[in-house]
């Protein structure tokens, strides 16, 4: 009952923001803050994960090929799609919901609770327009660009940990990356991408909206935001690979 | 003017307030008054749209608040002015870039216009010179006479003040009031302001609303409160016992 309840109230807020604004100047200022502070923040912490899950992903497959007859330039093609279909589109977010998302519903609840929200809403803002829709936005357009950062850094990694590992040379790390290349899977990691930014904006926003009460509640409000977003982006995640990949 | 008509409100079980109707007039300052959860809060948030109440009226002149359509709700509400319990002056904004905040919004001004009125209105709540601080470098009373300030920057004909004096010395309380007052005054906008500071009420208090369990308790001027025959009133006006202590000395004096 309780998920009902929240989904509708979700589906509203999202609806009433969707308005046309009265200041476009004044929404694309945020729009703009809101993009440097998404990709400003978070390209350090995205290209450290990244580098590190294209080794790790590299040296287990080398592991897990060792005594097969599978040849070992393979693991470029392995990493490439791991990657671009996995990997970087869902640890990015997922990482992305902990940090990005947690500071929006802190933003947005702490507005609430020094009635910042109210102030707004008095003065005619349309709140829901003005704070959570630049945010989705600014979501939208820069964490697929960090997606795809993520994926490329990440195949770097591959590369870092299969050839200055010694475990083969650039020929055959680049003979892997440039094998069964399909273009679809980078349009399939670009839509998760879409699609996970979207629920942890979304879900972050909502959770600081409607926060009431004191820091403990705020604090329970910003958990509730990476853990439901967390969630939610695994469910996407598997209803999305289930449409495009069968 | 701003009139209620027959407003309930219900939170839960609880009914905060019950049935108040209630008129306050243009160019005075209406304040209300009551015990901490007497109502008046809400009735404050209802009044000026931030809560819904169960059922009832609001009427801003000849405006029906509950049948404007959104466009007509955008104009009214580019007619109002509010200045919060907490200033709700945003953090990450200048003490100029939150004045010029809803002229940024909703008028079409020049750079040069809106920065002549945010000036004319720092100049009115005295804090000339204080553009480019932001909220944490002001104390409590220059936080309220900027929250003023933005209040009053597009020219309301309502301004609503939910607790001006709250947490602030009473030489800064007063200076508040007669601020708030002044402009009141100026303008001829319609004031309305929910206290339970008592200086307030003996300086400023025109129309002085007394709330009491939800109930519009004692209705009258800041004279007529003396006089009154309301114990309850008497009670919450008399609950210090300082005043207390004054006002048995002016009867023994008066024999």
């Amino acid at each position: 009952m309780k998920f009902l309840e929240d989904l509708g109230r979700f589906i509203l807020l999202i609806k009433h923001g969707l308005v046309r604004p009265p200041n476009w100047r004044m929404y694309a200022r945020e729009l703009v803050r809101q993009m440097f502070d998404i990709g400003n923040g978070s390209i350090v912490i995205i290209g450290l994960i990244a580098i590190f899950i294209g080794a790790v992903t590299a040296v287990q497959f080398l592991y897990q090929l060792g005594n097969t007859l599978i040849p070992t330039w393979y693991i470029g093609y392995i990493v490439r799609d791991s990657t671009i279909i996995e990997l970087a589109p869902t640890i990015s977010c997922l990482v992305l919901a902990g940090k990005v998302g947690s500071n929006m519903a802190s933003e947005i609840g702490g507005m609430r609770q020094k009635e910042h929200i109210d102030a707004m809403e008095v003065m005619g803002v349309n709140t829901p327009s003005y704070l959570i829709i630049p945010k989705i936005l600014a979501a939208l357009l820069v964490i697929p660009l960090l997606v795809i950062i993520a994926a490329f850094v990440s195949i770097v990694g591959g590369y870092l940990a299969s050839v200055g590992g010694g475990f083969m040379n650039t020929q055959e790390y680049v003979r892997g990356l440039r094998s069964f290349f399909l273009p679809y899977n980078l349009w399939m990691m670009l839509i998760k991408a879409a699609v996970f930014s979207f629920i942890l904006t979304s879900v972050s926003c909502f959770q600081g909206y409607y926060v009431k009460g004191g820091s403990v509640e705020l604090g329970k409000a910003s958990t509730n935001a990476v853990v439901v977003s967390n969630i939610l982006i695994l469910v996407a995640d598997y209803l999305i690979a289930l449409m495009f990949t069968t | 003017m701003i009139k209620a008509e027959q407003i309930i409100k219900s939170f839960g079980e609880q009914q905060v307030i019950k049935s108040i109707s209630i008129i306050f007039e243009t160019g005075k300052t209406n304040l209300i008054i009551g015990r901490s959860g007497s109502g008046k809060t809400v009735l404050l948030k209802i009044l000026v749209g931030l809560i819904k109440p169960d059922s009832g009226r609001i009427w801003y002149d000849d405006d029906d608040f509950y049948s404007m359509d959104a466009k007509e709700l955008q104009a009214l509400r580019m007619r109002v002015g509010m200045l919060f319990q907490g200033s709700a002056l945003f953090d990450s904004m200048s003490v100029d870039e939150n004045i010029r905040f809803p002229l940024d919004m909703f008028t079409h001004k020049t750079r040069l216009e809106k920065q002549k009125r945010v000036d004319y209105c720092l100049e009115r709540v005295g804090l000339t010179g204080n553009n480019k601080k932001f909220p944490s470098e002001l104390s409590g009373g220059m936080q309220k006479r900027v929250g003023i300030a933005r209040a009053i920057v597009l020219e309301p004909r309502y301004l609503f003040c939910d607790e001006p004096n709250s947490g602030l010395d009473p030489k800064t309380a007063l200076l508040i009031d007669e601020l708030i007052h002044g402009i009141t005054k100026e303008q001829n906008i319609t004031t309305i302001i929910n206290t339970h500071d008592m200086n307030s009420v003996m300086e400023i208090g025109e129309t002085v609303s007394f709330l009491n369990n939800g109930l519009l308790a004692w209705r009258g001027s800041k004279s007529d409160i003396l006089k009154s025959n309301n114990d309850d009133l008497h009670d919450f006006i008399f609950a210090s016992p300082f005043l207390q202590k004054l006002l048995d000395e002016a009867g023994q004096s008066l024999g």
